[in-house]
């Protein structure tokens, strides 16, 4: 009823073509980021801008970058952790060696460093594709997870091997190091992840995206109708691991401030990203923030949720039947629908602009 | 120079000097081929017959070895665990194929891919919260496996044979060769075959697909058993194994995704490979290298074989 967009006229070519051609969708993006910006960090708890929103921004931006690569190009990666980590690393590094440098340009060229990274593993990709691709992806996990355990420059040579993040400030205000609050870093990574978003989207829209779907959906035809493999499928790569490398940076600068880091860029982080990807919907934006919410929240939800409805599950279980329904639940998605939440949400959209007479 | 002298020369000196500890690198090489080789077995027997890309079976080599030794120590004498663990490999096999494959029939692969991490995550839940998660000890002497090793002396000096890696070898042979058998000389190995050339001409001729693909999981699962006594015998039985199972995957690039003698192999290459390189090349850059030599590897040897060793030829049309 109040979802259709009867009486909006498209007039011009633009109109025809933008990416939110209903109006309502214009106000409900609106919304979303109105709240986004002006009310959770100031209604939410530390807590929960810390553990929930957090994670969950970071997750979405890795999650894109993941969609790029294997919704949108359709080479699997198994690597996105370690190009997460060659960002985190990175940053540390250029921190150390650019002290004076506002650290927002600097999480954004780890990105870069990622993404040269990112080129290098995504060589093999023009000989070899799918599984065996995704295995190759895994020699880039392992390799990588090496290096950030044995090579000490990458750590500046502290006994410990962690990073420590040093305090930054931007405007006189501090965003990294202990004394940087939840809501400034909550800001950061906002903002990051909306320009970034934006990008993305203005890329896979235009000339660039539709060559990785021709690539995507054949690789050889697209080939013949004159797209360079070489260049779509190293882009691919390129602006994949640079998405990565950004979520792998913010993700230690700006939620976790440091610490192990070679541990946290696990094979199973990898997995989760994937995980994230195809639950949320492979070749949709929307997908992957569907995708890293459900994800990045349900554990959450099962460690301060259950006890707080009455079910008592100790530390240990709660990880276990965490374990149990993230497995559950992704086989019941991908029964119930294939391509993701992002179509589930498709569908019900479609609903509701016939809602309530359908025929 | 001397890097140069180091990596191309300086190696191959060691291994002159000290054949007998050459041969004993190329035996532990061996023995850890063999248990990427079974890994590899189970995966291939599966993308065989359904052509699904079956990342659990690692966790259900876990998840055998978990029941057997759970099942022992509740009291249930060690051979008879044995065959109840089987029964219950056969009842993961029926509730995968009725709860997972069949609802996704026709999917493209990487959606079935996935549905095979959800069973990874699933079985990890499960199996943790019913056996816990600490490393438990094989029942090894109880299944009459021998203990101990065997000194032999060669090529001026002593080396070391484990009982249990010989074991695990002959073992290991023996089910291969029980499988050929089975696959070239019975019905349902006929069946399967068939299945595995192609799905539509199977049907067709009134094969039931459904029933294959049981048949093959649950094969899988013996597979899985076997391996995980075997390595359980080796080290514990804990959930660090699943990572190692990873190790299978190389080997099945190496060795092609289709094929038995493929992954035996491939599995045996990769375990040489992977010992020579971190005993030999290993110190020179750190050491530790066996956690990625084996993707390397598998990686050099896809630039010029796409299809792997024993692979079909990728032929490929608009």
């Amino acid at each position: 009823m109040f979802y259709r967009e009867t009486g909006q006229f498209k007039t011009t070519y633009q109109a025809d073509m933008a990416v939110f051609p209903i109006r309502q969708d214009r106000i409900g993006l609106a919304f979303i980021l109105l709240v986004a910006f002006a009310v959770i960090p100031f209604v939410g708890s530390d807590f929960f801008i810390s553990s929930v929103m957090i994670p969950f921004l970071v997750f979405s931006l890795a999650a894109i970058g993941l969609n790029i690569l294997t919704g949108y190009t359709g080479l699997i990666s198994l690597g996105t952790a370690a190009f997460m980590g060659v960002g985190a690393y990175s940053c540390y590094k250029l921190t150390t060696f650019f002290p004076g440098i506002n650290i927002i340009v600097l999480i954004l060229a780890s990105g870069l460093v990622s993404a040269a990274i990112g080129v290098l593993f995504g060589l093999p990709s023009l000989r070899i594709k799918g599984f065996y691709l995704a295995v190759a992806t895994l020699a880039a996990q392992f390799f990588l997870q090496w290096c950030f355990v044995r090579v000490p420059w990458l750590f500046n040579y502290n006994a410990s091997g962690a990073i420590e993040v040093p305090q930054r400030l931007v405007f006189g205000v501090p965003v990294t190091g202990a004394l940087a609050t939840p809501e400034t870093r909550y800001f950061v990574c906002l903002a990051l992840v909306v320009v970034l978003t934006w990008f993305a989207s203005n890329l896979v829209h235009g000339r660039i995206g539709r060559s990785w779907m021709a690539v995507r959906d054949m690789d050889i035809a697209a080939e013949l109708m004159g797209i360079r493999l070489l260049n779509t499928k190293l882009l691919a790569f390129a602006v994949s691991s640079f998405y990565c490398g950004v979520a792998g940076a913010m993700m230690i600068f700006l939620w976790y401030g440091g610490g192990e880091a070679a541990d946290v860029f696990s094979i199973r982080l990898s997995f989760n990203i994937l995980f994230m990807v195809i639950i949320g919907g492979l070749g949709s934006l929307l997908g992957s923030f569907f995708g890293a919410a459900f994800l990045a929240s349900l554990p959450t939800i099962m460690k301060f949720g259950l006890p707080a409805i009455g079910v008592p599950l100790s530390g240990a279980t709660a990880e276990h039947v965490t374990f149990m329904l993230v497995g559950a639940l992704i086989i019941l998605f991908l029964i119930v629908e294939p391509h993701g939440l992002a179509r589930l949400w498709q569908i019900g959209k479609q609903k509701l602009r016939t809602w309530p007479f359908p025929y | 120079m001397g890097t140069l002298y180091a990596i191309f020369v300086d190696p191959f000196m060691q291994m002159g000097s000290a054949p007998d500890l050459l041969v004993q690198t190329l035996w532990e090489g061996l023995v850890a081929g063999v248990l990427y080789a079974l890994i590899a077995l189970g995966f291939v027997l599966i993308f065989k017959a359904s052509g699904v890309f079956n990342f659990a079976q690692g966790i259900m080599v876990v998840f055998a070895a978990l029941t057997l030794v759970g099942l022992y120590e509740k009291g249930v004498p060690a051979w008879i665990a044995v065959f109840l663990t089987l029964g219950v490999m056969f009842l993961l096999a029926v509730t995968i194929e009725r709860v997972v494959l069949r609802p996704l029939v026709n999917q493209p692969d990487i959606i079935l891919f996935m549905a095979t991490f959800g069973i990874t995550y699933f079985l990890i839940g499960f199996g943790e919260s019913l056996f816990g998660g600490n490393p438990k000890q094989m029942i090894a002497g109880e299944l009459g496996l021998p203990r101990g090793a065997v000194e032999v002396k060669m090529l001026g000096g002593f080396v070391a044979f484990q009982k249990i890696d010989i074991a695990a070898a002959v073992i290991a042979s023996a089910m291969i060769a029980g499988l050929a058998v089975f696959f070239q000389y019975t019905r349902i190995g006929r069946a399967l075959r068939a299945v595995a050339d192609s799905h539509k001409a199977a049907l067709s001729v009134g094969i039931s697909l459904n029933q294959i693909w049981v048949i093959v999981w649950f094969a899988a699962g013996i597979v899985a058993l076997v391996t995980g006594i075997m390595w359980g015998a080796r080290s514990d039985v804990s959930f660090a194994l699943e990572i190692v199972a990873l190790k299978a995957l190389p080997v099945l690039i190496l060795g092609g995704f289709t094929s038995v003698p493929g992954a035996i192999v491939g599995g045996l290459l990769i375990g040489v490979g992977e010992k020579l390189g971190e005993f030999y090349w290993g110190p020179l850059i750190g050491g530790g290298i066996e956690s990625w030599l084996a993707y390397f590897i598998a990686l050099a040897f896809l630039l010029f074989r796409p299809q792997g060793l024993f692979g079909d030829k990728i032929i490929e049309r608009i």
